[in-house]
């Protein structure tokens, strides 16, 4: 089953929408909400996108505006994956 | 966000506050074809360096115009933060530049203002259209899941007040003018009237382009475009051989605030906004005057100067044949025949759609603050009919105590807006 880690969700968000300069991104920040990494609503649909062309899967939208924080957008993201290689 | 059109003006709903009251200018950005930055973009224009170019932000070969003023070598993570990047087009990061200059050069700290007190009001051409044409392309050959999320806003053409806005935390009153060529002068006028209300202070202005097939084939169909390739003759307005204009990239964004506020803070000014007017010409085949002569009588009346105090005219300079001839008998209906030093700093950058008569305004600024004519683009002889005194070749240099500064857009607005030295 494929997985995504955070490392890669991380990149495809500094990918999509740059990274705030005041958070250290090598830090644990998993549980960090999105809010405080400087990501806005806007900035996770985007990422989404991306994620979704580059593993071939599809994400709802609302999943997506529910997740809060990195570890659960990665959830998200993971269990879509899941579903679509079963 | 409120869409203003001049109509309050041309109803004369807008009277000014003449005198000690009129808002300064404290601070100025400015991103120009020929210079990224207030200081080497005003050197250039002194000495007269022109930046119309073949394009090269696209290939326009196939186009029937094909020179431009663009803004090269600008690095947008050296001005903005990364976040930033993805979400906007060129002609908003230097917007964004712009405005950061002009906050610095006012020496304002925009965290420190209360949240409410100071606005954005920017003029808008067309918005972010390379962005825009990008993300239509990605949907039409890709899909809709291949579209930036960003696309949102960043094509519209009021995303430089809302990017500005959030930049600097100004949560004041707000807007964007669409009066095309116009807009530069109308937005500030805009902001004026904000400092009126419950403003402090406003940035405004208008940095704008549209550089990409989208944008300049709209461009295109005004049917005003010159479709010389040589760099040196493609836009000569006034001239016998004017054969339309070269349009450019960028424009200026100015700090406005009551003289007072300025003067508690221990500010530089400028220059004073002490005249304003806007007028539509008469619908097409109703006859009569054009409306860009009254337009400088009531900007005159309202700054409480005459004619004869006028120092400088910066020409709308369409560079079409009847627009000149028209822009020219306004001139010289209210000034005389030769009867005031006429320039148009636009012939070095090409005409800056809604960013042009800010940038305008930025060089009327500074012509009363230093005493210095910039220079128009040598044009050659002038049309049959027109008979101005063109600053040609090099700057002239004296005391200016008002400048007047002059826009059309295409399809009948007129603007005029005077600036005088302030002493705060």
């Amino acid at each position: 089953m494929p997985i995504m880690a955070l490392t890669e969700l991380m990149r495809i968000l500094r990918d999509c929408a740059g990274q705030d300069e005041s958070v250290d991104f090598e830090g644990d920040i998993a549980d960090v909400p999105f809010e405080e990494l400087g990501y806005d609503s806007l900035a996770l649909l985007q990422a989404a996108g991306m994620a979704e062309r580059e593993h071939n899967v599809r994400l709802e939208d609302e999943a997506v505006a529910t997740a809060t924080t990195p570890r659960e957008l990665l959830a998200t993201i993971n269990q879509s994956m899941a579903v679509e290689s079963l | 966000m409120v869409v203003r059109t001049a109509m309050a003006e041309a109803a004369g709903l807008d009277r000014g506050v003449p005198g000690a009251t009129a808002p300064v200018v404290t601070g100025i950005g400015v991103a120009a074809p020929n210079g990224l930055g207030t200081g080497p973009w005003w050197r250039a224009t002194l000495a007269g360096e022109r930046a119309i170019a073949p394009i090269t932000r696209f290939n326009a070969d196939s186009y029937p115009a094909r020179m431009a003023g663009e803004v090269r070598d600008f690095d947008p993570s050296e001005h903005l933060p990364s976040r930033l990047i993805p979400q906007t087009d060129h002609m908003t990061r230097l917007a964004l530049a712009a405005s950061a200059e002009a906050f610095a050069d006012a020496g304002v700290d925009t965290s420190a203002l209360p949240e409410y007190a100071a606005g954005v009001v920017t003029s808008a051409s067309a918005g972010g259209f390379e962005f825009g044409q990008r993300e239509l392309q990605a949907l039409w050959s890709k899909g809709s899941r291949h579209v930036s999320a960003y696309q949102s806003f960043a094509w519209f053409y009021a995303v430089n007040t809302g990017q500005i806005s959030i930049r600097h935390g100004l949560r004041g009153p707000s807007g964007v003018l669409v009066t095309g060529e116009a807009g530069g002068l109308d937005a500030v006028a805009q902001a004026r009237r904000r400092l009126r209300g419950d403003a402090e202070l406003m940035l405004t202005g208008g940095v704008d382009g549209s550089l990409c097939p989208w944008g300049w084939t709209a461009l295109l169909s005004s049917g005003r475009l010159s479709t010389s390739d040589d760099p040196e003759h493609a836009y000569l307005p006034f001239s016998a051989d004017a054969r339309g204009h070269v349009v450019g990239e960028g424009g200026a964004l100015l700090v406005l605030e009551a003289p007072e506020s300025a003067r508690a803070r221990g500010a530089r000014a400028y220059g004073a906004l002490s005249g304003y007017a806007a007028t539509f010409d008469p619908a097409p085949g109703a006859g009569g005057e054009p409306g860009l002569r009254y337009a400088i009588e009531q900007a005159l009346d309202e700054a409480d100067v005459t004619p004869d105090q006028v120092g400088v005219v910066f020409a709308d300079a369409c560079g079409v044949p009847d627009d000149d001839r028209a822009e020219a008998d306004a001139i010289s209906g209210v000034f005389g025949s030769r009867g005031v030093p006429v320039t148009a700093p636009k012939t070095l950058t090409g005409r800056l759609c809604a960013g042009g008569a800010s940038l305008d305004l930025a060089a009327a600024l500074l012509s009363v603050h230093e005493g210095v004519l910039p220079p128009t683009a040598d044009v050659g002889r002038q049309a049959e009919g027109i008979c101005l005194d063109l600053v040609t070749g090099t700057p002239r240099y004296g005391r200016v105590d008002v400048a007047l500064v002059l826009a059309r857009g295409q399809g009948g607005f007129n603007a005029a807006a005077v600036v005088r030295a302030a002493d705060l």
